[in-house]
């Protein structure tokens, strides 16, 4: 059939040839205006942008408004939605059984803070190649709005009750425990939010990203610290951030001194152009710092805040094998008559 | 060990003068930490290696050091390896006890004791022997440091006089238990030497029990099960292993990192496998689901404590149909318990745990060739019916040293269950997840990273369709029920038979289970040779029950149930799933001290119920 000269130009494709359509999910069911949809949003561009392959990503979850939205994203990627609080033991052993897959893990501040922080505690000690994702609203959607521990000193509930408890900064959690690349943003800030997800795309070990996620319909009103408005008027950028995929040679020079080039384990560049003089994102102790001066000011401080891209992963402390260890054939797994013979030998 | 009923069928006062060849059980009581598990050890393969049938069961406390702990061997002719109720032949070297295990003993039994202890006033119908263990040490170890773990490998020589055991074997036992350290392995037979040369020349024999030569164990290894099931799960091809430190199933993975690392490390350094230590129990089984869900032979080891942490992520797998494998080595119940006991408590649990209607497939091995073999038929079974499979083995038989024949090496390929390749998948154009596609009840799955457009499927524990889609229909949740129920019983067609040790020579039938059965061979002969009363027997090897079961159940007039717990769980679990009209056939014998079953509890209450 002849083509005719006015048809619709192609589609606009990634670099490994697919339309965005191929990283879309499921209708999403959550509240309209829910944080939580922007994020899903953001996760498509991200990996649209990125040309991952779908069939690689293995997205993960636990149990709560956060865990539902895996739905409505990457339909041709496997999922598990698990149970309360422990995605983090049901993706470490994913990834044991299959090292090449990239585990997205979308958890929520209940999911993680309250039932789920042992398991994030050890996840974050391990550095397993994944990307942790907090959606984080201060509530217990699904049950209808009760504080979790991540909602702040004095933030008030619709019905008036009051949080007396002071919140688990699970950002400083994940940086004093071993996570190689944490980081806070906000659903509502499409630029940063975007940069750096794609950055945690590129990193290899666990990315640990707390982005607060307004809850419209349980904690976003006056006198909530995780509403939209509280959140836009907080909100304190450490830096902006921007990133370089290794696919693409654009490069635009930046004066010496005012931004840090974060050199990925792909080769993709994660730029950091400085808002505060001296912030330096591989000091540790800096970025403790830095986020308890955040609390005691009362700013809800985004960037990325920590990056390590020379500790070792789970993986290569496990001395594993580079192909998958679910597929290896039987003639690997099970070793010869003679290793069982000499075994009984020493045993007679 | 104090054992304060004596039966009356045994040995007694009368026995002097004859000799008791091959048959009796000897008792070592010290302190734990003490060193003396090497010397039982050694004693246990002397005689193992003179080819005499022999067990060994080490009763201790859950103490590091410094409690009382004893140590059973068994030197039976007719191959009887159950605990045996009474001591013949006591090793007293802890003064706390010492009283009260001579005072246990029944007339006629012999006392070797540490001379400090002054036991010969306690009474005097047993046969005395004592060494002073220090001064001897002294003589074979001039440095003081080193005395105390020397002074235990002394009784095994002095024990080599009295009882007959051949010290070259011993010096062999030795020799094996220390392997490359030569020093201490020269200290530990001059030690054992100087306890038998001082026996020769100061301790007149005056008891009647002897080992003599037989040519029985021929073949045969010594191992405990816990090996035997870490050796199973390699040859079976295991390649995630996930664990979290609990009494009694520790050793367990301890053998397999030990075995994995030796051969399954591949020539370029690389490692055909994971092990990780999570940080509790509950992560343990969820990264064996995770694993299991990736497609890979995933594997935990636990005990009940860890059971029932593992019931919350249990119920997910077997509702998302994920495979994976749990060794449940049983100890005493509830709680904490006792750690260092054993039991069959957690069947009931087991067999149903977590909320909402779930069943699992269990596996009962009876000895550690069984621990080989199930470990590679609950990797096929879990993969086949894609469901956690629990193994549910014992302290008794995980951590002591029992007899097995040499293990046969696999010969089956490895079942790998229903996976849709990409090639399939290009074939079919797509396919359910949860479709009853073949009438077995198990759908086809794929595994993550398969590379087909086709291939996504969305794992969930919450309602789900046929296509592993959400739904809160009643009619999707129903016939997902129903067709996991089939799944269940599709198993019994595959799960190992029972194995019919005798049948219609009686109208009275036994069943039994793990390591029950020793205790119940032993018991049968005892039945018939002491009462005149033949009963049949049935070894359980699984749930849910096959035919076979059933069958015998129906084929028989009464039928005692043999439990190591004491609600007789096993009992009622066949109550649950009779033919009601054979309810009132099953009787229950229980035994739940923590000690292992002997066969002269069985047979005691069997009798005593049967009205002899």
């Amino acid at each position: 059939m002849a083509t005719t000269p006015t048809s619709t130009p192609a589609p606009k494709t990634n670099h490994i040839g697919l339309t965005v359509i191929e990283y879309k999910g499921g209708k999403t069911t959550l509240c309209a205006g829910c944080g939580h949809n922007a994020i899903s949003e953001r996760i498509i561009d991200a990996m649209y942008e990125m040309g991952v392959e779908p069939h690689r990503v293995a997205k993960m979850s636990g149990i709560g408004c956060s865990s539902k939205t895996p739905a409505y994203f990457l339909g041709k990627s496997h999922s598990f939605n698990s149970v309360h609080g422990r995605m983090p033991s049901i993706t470490t052993g994913a990834m044991l059984g299959n090292r090449t897959l990239l585990a997205l893990g979308i958890s929520g501040d209940g999911d993680t803070a309250s039932i789920g922080i042992g398991q994030f505690v050890h996840l974050m000690r391990r550095n397993l190649p994944m990307i942790y994702i907090i959606e984080d609203n201060g509530v217990y959607g699904l049950t209808k709005g009760q504080f979790s521990a991540t909602a702040d000193l004095g933030s008030v509930l619709k019905t008036g009750v009051i949080n007396d408890l002071p919140p688990i900064d699970t950002c400083a959690m994940a940086i004093q425990l071993g996570a190689t690349f944490v980081g806070r943003s906000f659903s509502g800030d499409k630029k940063q939010l975007l940069a750096m997800l794609k950055a945690a795309i590129a990193h290899n070990g666990t990315v640990m990203l707390d982005i607060i996620s307004p809850c419209t319909t349980f904690n976003d009103h006056e006198g909530s610290t995780k509403s939209y408005k509280f959140t836009k008027d907080h909100e304190e950028p450490l830096h902006d951030v921007s990133f370089v995929p290794h696919f693409e040679e654009i490069d635009v020079e930046y004066e010496a001194g005012e931004t840090i080039n974060v050199k990925m384990h792909d080769g993709s560049k994660l730029r950091l152009h400085k808002l505060e003089e001296d912030y330096n994102p591989v000091d540790k102790l800096q970025a403790l710092g830095r986020l308890a001066k955040a609390h005691q000011d009362g700013e809800i401080l985004t960037g990325v805040f920590y990056v390590n891209t020379t500790a070792p992963t789970f993986m290569e402390l496990l001395n594993m094998v580079d192909e998958p260890l679910a597929t290896l054939p039987e003639s690997k797994t099970r070793p010869p008559r003679e290793v069982l013979d000499k075994c009984m030998e020493a045993l007679r | 060990m104090a054992t304060t009923d004596i039966a009356v069928h045994d040995i007694g006062s009368g026995r002097e003068g004859q000799r008791v060849v091959n048959d009796w059980s000897l008792q070592v009581a010290t302190v734990n930490g003490s060193g003396s598990q090497s010397a039982n050890t050694v004693i246990l393969r002397t005689i193992f290696q003179m080819g005499v049938p022999v067990s060994g069961k080490n009763l201790f406390p859950s103490n590091i050091a410094g409690l009382p702990t004893w140590y059973t061997i068994r030197a039976n002719k007719q191959g009887y390896i159950a605990r045996k109720k009474e001591i013949d032949f006591l090793v007293a070297m802890n003064p706390e006890t010492a009283v009260e295990d001579v005072k246990s003993l029944a007339a006629g039994a012999a006392v070797l004791y540490d001379e400090p202890l002054n036991l010969r006033s306690v009474r005097d119908d047993v046969t005395f022997y004592s060494v002073s263990f220090d001064k001897l040490v002294a003589t074979v170890c001039p440095d003081a440091k080193l005395r105390k773990l020397v002074k235990n490998m002394i009784y095994p020589g002095v024990l080599a006089h009295l009882l007959g055991l051949d010290m070259a074997e011993m010096e062999k036992a030795i020799r094996r238990q220390f392997g490359k350290k030569q020093k201490a392995a020269d200290l530990n037979v001059n030690a054992a030497k100087a306890g038998y040369d001082y026996a020769v020349a100061n301790l007149e024999k005056r008891d009647p029990f002897w080992v003599e030569r037989m040519d029985e164990n021929r073949g045969k290894i010594i191992i405990d099960g816990n090996a035997a099931a870490a050796l199973g799960s390699m040859f079976a091809g295991v390649t995630v292993v996930t664990w979290y430190p609990i009494t009694p199933s520790s050793s367990l993975v301890e053998s397999l990192i030990d075995y994995m690392k030796k051969y399954r490390i591949g020539p370029d350094g690389k490692a055909t496998f994971a092990i990780v230590q999570a940080e509790d129990e509950l992560a343990a089984v969820g990264m064996v689901l995770g694993a299991g869900w990736a497609g890979a032979r995933s594997m935990t080891a636990t005990a009940g404590p860890g059971i029932s942490l593992m019931a919350e992520f249990t119920g997910l797998g077997y509702y998302v149909e994920v495979p994976g494998v749990i060794w449940d080595i049983q100890r005493v119940g509830p709680s904490t318990g006792l750690p260092t006991r054993t039991s069959q408590g957690d069947v009931m649990f087991t067999a149903l745990l977590s909320h909402g209607d779930t069943k699992h497939i269990l596996l009962f091995p009876s000895k550690p060739e069984e621990c080989f073999s199930m470990a590679g038929e609950a990797f096929d079974l879990a993969e086949q019916f894609q469901t956690p499979v629990f193994v549910m083995s014992d302290l008794d038989l995980g951590m002591n040293n029992w007899m097995a024949h040499a293990f046969e090496y696999p010969t089956k390929p490895l079942n790998r269950g229903k996976v849709l390749s990409k090639e399939d998948l290009d074939r079919l154009g797509g396919f359910s997840r949860y479709k009853d596609v073949d009438g077995d009840g198990i759908g086809y799955r794929t595994l993550p990273g398969t590379d087909h457009p086709a291939a996504a499927w969305f794992a969930r524990g919450s309602g789900h369709n046929e296509k592993s889609q959400y739904s809160e229909r009643p009619d999707d949740y129903v016939n997902n029920l129903d067709r996991l129920r089939k799944k269940i019983l599709t198993a019994r067609e595959f799960v190992p038979k029972p194995e019919i040790v005798a049948d219609n020579t009686s109208k009275i039938g036994v069943i039994a289970y793990g390591t029950s059965h020793w205790a119940m061979t032993e018991s049968r002969d005892q039945l018939q040779q002491e009462y005149d009363v033949a009963v049949d027997y049935l070894r359980l090897r699984a749930f849910p029950f096959t035919k076979e079961v059933f069958d015998f159940i129906a084929r028989h007039d009464r039928i005692y149930v043999v439990d190591q717990n004491r609600d007789g769980q096993m009992r009622d679990l066949l109550k649950l799933v009779i033919d009601p009209a054979h309810v009132t056939k099953l009787r229950s014998v229980r035994h739940y001290n923590g000690l292992p079953i002997d066969a002269r509890s069985i047979t005691d209450e069997i009798i005593s119920q049967e009205g002899k």
